[in-house]
């Protein structure tokens, strides 16, 4: 079984902000937005952790992005922890062209939260219907 | 000649007029393309709980789905036990055999549901019957130590609600007994039939690759190769304080689905008769008052595969964000490729094999390209399905003459 | 009572319209069918279609998705329909009455006849909801 938080840790020392090993199985990285698409692919294509979903929260600061990993051999759940400051227009890049799993994931996320996923293939409603109202997220705090 | 393709499932619970939650594109007979519509279930429970109270929250969620109702909550107590130190450490040794055995009742029922509905679904009626006869006792079972058939009530953060009495147990243990039986019925009515192996073998296959791009979890990704299961990688209840094998298969058509449900009935027997045998005395809670401010996660193996759970607490009353995904979400976005291939006669069986919650199993329609025409229907594409069948077994029998 | 409606209580063919349920409901109404139950013993069948429905089942909170279509079928059903509510969900939305994604309950949709609360009701409940129902018709 591979140590794989090592791995991540040894290879993206200078992009990981924040480390925190809140148990055995409960590990948090925190980066930039920009670094988290080379952190993804590490994490899915290299180590063969598999994405489990992601969580995005509307904070004060902004919007958080967690992106929750599992490594099934030890049992591990790695999320890689991120904040999109600009709230009035949230952008990151899209992982959907590396994990094609995560399409509905980013989906959900757009429509609930407003985040837009650059590069996405299939930006639209999933769950809401195609004429709900623009601007109006239903997972925003401000919203109230 | 080609049509557009939206395949109905099930007349029985889905609205039979538009929309279409599975759009086929179909060429002659096959399936070139899927496009897939969600959300007629959305009812926001997400949002719900940022206005409800911790211990509220488990009533909201065990409602998300009926038929793996115990996994939502326990996913979710697990996620704020997380933040309070771990599951183990927090809550009574009692209380984490109750979880495991009320989990394991809700596998041996959720399974015995699909093996009916797909009996069902290529024609075998009986199957129908016999898989949701044989489902009776197990909710008799839920009635009788938590009050109810369905929507159990029986997780709460930092224990168990209501306790198992001894006079229940032998009565348990001799309905499990008396399963027994039917299994062994089930498993060689399904797995030693010739038409059913010619329906099933080779049909809405996902591969193992697949698995992984599509992220698929539980018995789907299990026939397809995968070996990962919560239960043994991540362990939660008494899991790994019990003997039990994971049942994978490599094939990754409905048939090797069909089997690991199967066999998981074995081994939830065998799980649930273990924990009654070392059910300890004690306590069943562990009177939690306060949750501090911090995120944790918790997720169980529901019978559909992985059920994560995510909270963050600012420790007030509320969660901040409860973050649900559910496991069928991975699973149905997968049969973009499981179903691409198949013909129209087994499009219902292989949008059935990964279980889809039964919440998303909603209707399929063929349309005529140009004219917007229907020209069939969810009613018509089960019949397409269960005369395929009815055609395999003439060829089969007759062959036997 | 006319002729009617007084064939329809011996013969019902019920529709099945869920709306955004957690299917729990609509397990329980399939559960009707199997053998413990066995409702169509009293002459209750699932209909393919709402045009061939006497009966309008419905389970679930409606949704800003389902709304539009539940009030569709009712308009298609053949009149006399009566409509049953099964469930807490659809008798009053329960724990979902706060939803963003529902905009009203069943009855503000479709005008119910029987209202069948439970989370999820028992079959017995069921059937004794609809021999009320069946006993309403006969002018009991």
């Amino acid at each position: 079984m591979e140590d794989v938080v090592g791995r991540i840790r040894e290879k993206f020392y200078d992009q990981i902000i924040k480390f925190e090993e809140k148990s055995a199985r409960r590990i948090y990285l925190d980066f930039k937005p920009a670094d988290i698409q080379a952190a993804v692919k590490f994490i899915f294509t290299d180590l063969g952790c598999r994405l489990a979903t992601v969580t995005g929260t509307d904070m004060p600061q902004g919007i958080e992005l967690l992106y929750h990993f599992s490594y099934d051999r030890s049992g591990q759940v790695i999320s890689l922890r991120t904040l999109l400051a600009n709230k009035k227009d949230p952008h990151i890049e899209s992982i959907t062209p590396l994990i094609v799993g995560a399409e509905w994931i980013e989906r959900e996320i757009w429509e609930l939260l407003g985040v837009e996923f650059d590069g996405h293939p299939n930006l639209k409603h999933l769950l809401l219907i195609d004429d709900w109202p623009e601007g109006k997220h239903p997972l925003r705090h401000d919203h109230d | 000649m080609s049509h557009k393709v939206v395949v109905p499932i099930g007349p029985y619970h889905p609205l039979q007029e538009e929309p279409e939650f599975f759009r086929l594109y179909v060429e002659g007979e096959k399936v070139v393309d899927i496009d897939i519509v969600i959300g007629y279930m959305h009812r926001g429970i997400e949002e719900l709980s940022e206005h409800k109270h911790f211990d509220q929250i488990p009533y909201s969620v065990e409602r998300i789905c009926g038929i793996c109702s115990s996994s939502h909550p326990y996913a979710y107590v697990l996620a704020v036990e997380d933040i309070l130190g771990g599951e183990a450490n927090v809550v009574p040794e009692r209380a984490l055999y109750i979880r495991t055995i009320v989990d394991e009742l809700q596998r041996i029922h959720s399974h015995l549901l699909w093996l009916g509905l797909a009996g069902h679904f290529i024609g075998y009626n009986t199957v129908w019957m016999w898989a949701w006869k044989y489902r009776e006792p197990v909710l008799d079972m839920f009635e009788m130590i938590t009050g109810n058939r369905n929507h159990y009530g029986m997780c709460k953060v930092g224990g168990a609600r209501r306790d198992i009495r001894e006079e229940d147990v032998p009565v348990l243990k001799k309905a499990l007994d008396d399963l027994l039986p039917a299994v062994d019925m089930f498993k060689g009515a399904v797995m030693d039939d010739p038409v059913i192996q010619a329906r099933l073998k080779g049909i809405g296959i996902l591969n193992k690759k697949q698995a992984i791009e599509w992220c698929a979890v539980g018995p789907t990704a299990r026939a397809a190769g995968l070996n990962i299961d919560v239960r043994r990688d991540d362990p939660y209840g008494v899991y790994d304080r019990v003997s039990w094998n994971v049942i994978v298969e490599n094939d990754g058509d409905i048939f090797c689905k069909t089997k690991v449900r199967i066999l998981e009935l074995y081994e939830s027997i065998n799980i649930i008769r273990q924990c009654l045998h070392n059910l300890p005395k004690g306590e069943i809670d562990a009177n939690i008052k306060d949750i501090p401010a911090g995120v944790g996660i918790g997720r169980v193996e529901a019978p559909r595969g992985e059920c994560f759970h995510y909270i963050k607490s600012d420790g007030t009353n509320s969660p901040i964000r409860h973050k649900i995904r559910a496991p069928s979400y991975m699973n149905v976005a997968s049969n973009k490729v499981a179903a691409v291939g198949q013909t129209i006669s087994d499009t219902t069986i292989t949008l059935a094999a990964v279980d889809p919650c039964y919440c998303c199993t909603e209707r399929v329609a063929v349309f005529k390209d140009k004219t917007d025409k229907k020209l069939m229907n969810g009613w018509d594409l089960i019949k397409l399905s269960q005369e395929k069948t009815k055609k395999l077994q003439e060829r089969l029998n007759g062959g036997n003459k | 009572m006319n002729l009617r409606t007084k064939a329809l209580t011996k013969s019902l063919a019920v529709f099945h319209a869920a709306t955004s349920p957690c299917n729990n409901c609509d397990i329980e109404v399939l559960d009707l069918f199997t053998p413990r139950h066995d409702v169509e013993r009293f002459g209750i069948t699932l209909a393919g279609s709402v045009r061939h429905a006497d009966v309008l089942v419905v389970t679930g909170v409606p949704n800003y998705k389902t709304a539009e279509r539940l009030k569709k079928l009712y308009e298609q059903a053949p009149k006399p329909c009566f409509v049953i509510a099964i469930g807490g969900c659809a008798c009053g939305r329960i724990v979902f009455q706060d939803s963003y994604n529902s905009p009203c309950p069943v009855d503000e949709i479709v005008p119910v006849d029987l209202y069948i609360p439970g989370c999820p009701p028992k079959p017995e409940a069921m059937i004794a909801g609809i021999i009320k129902l069946l006993n309403k018709l006969k002018g009991k």
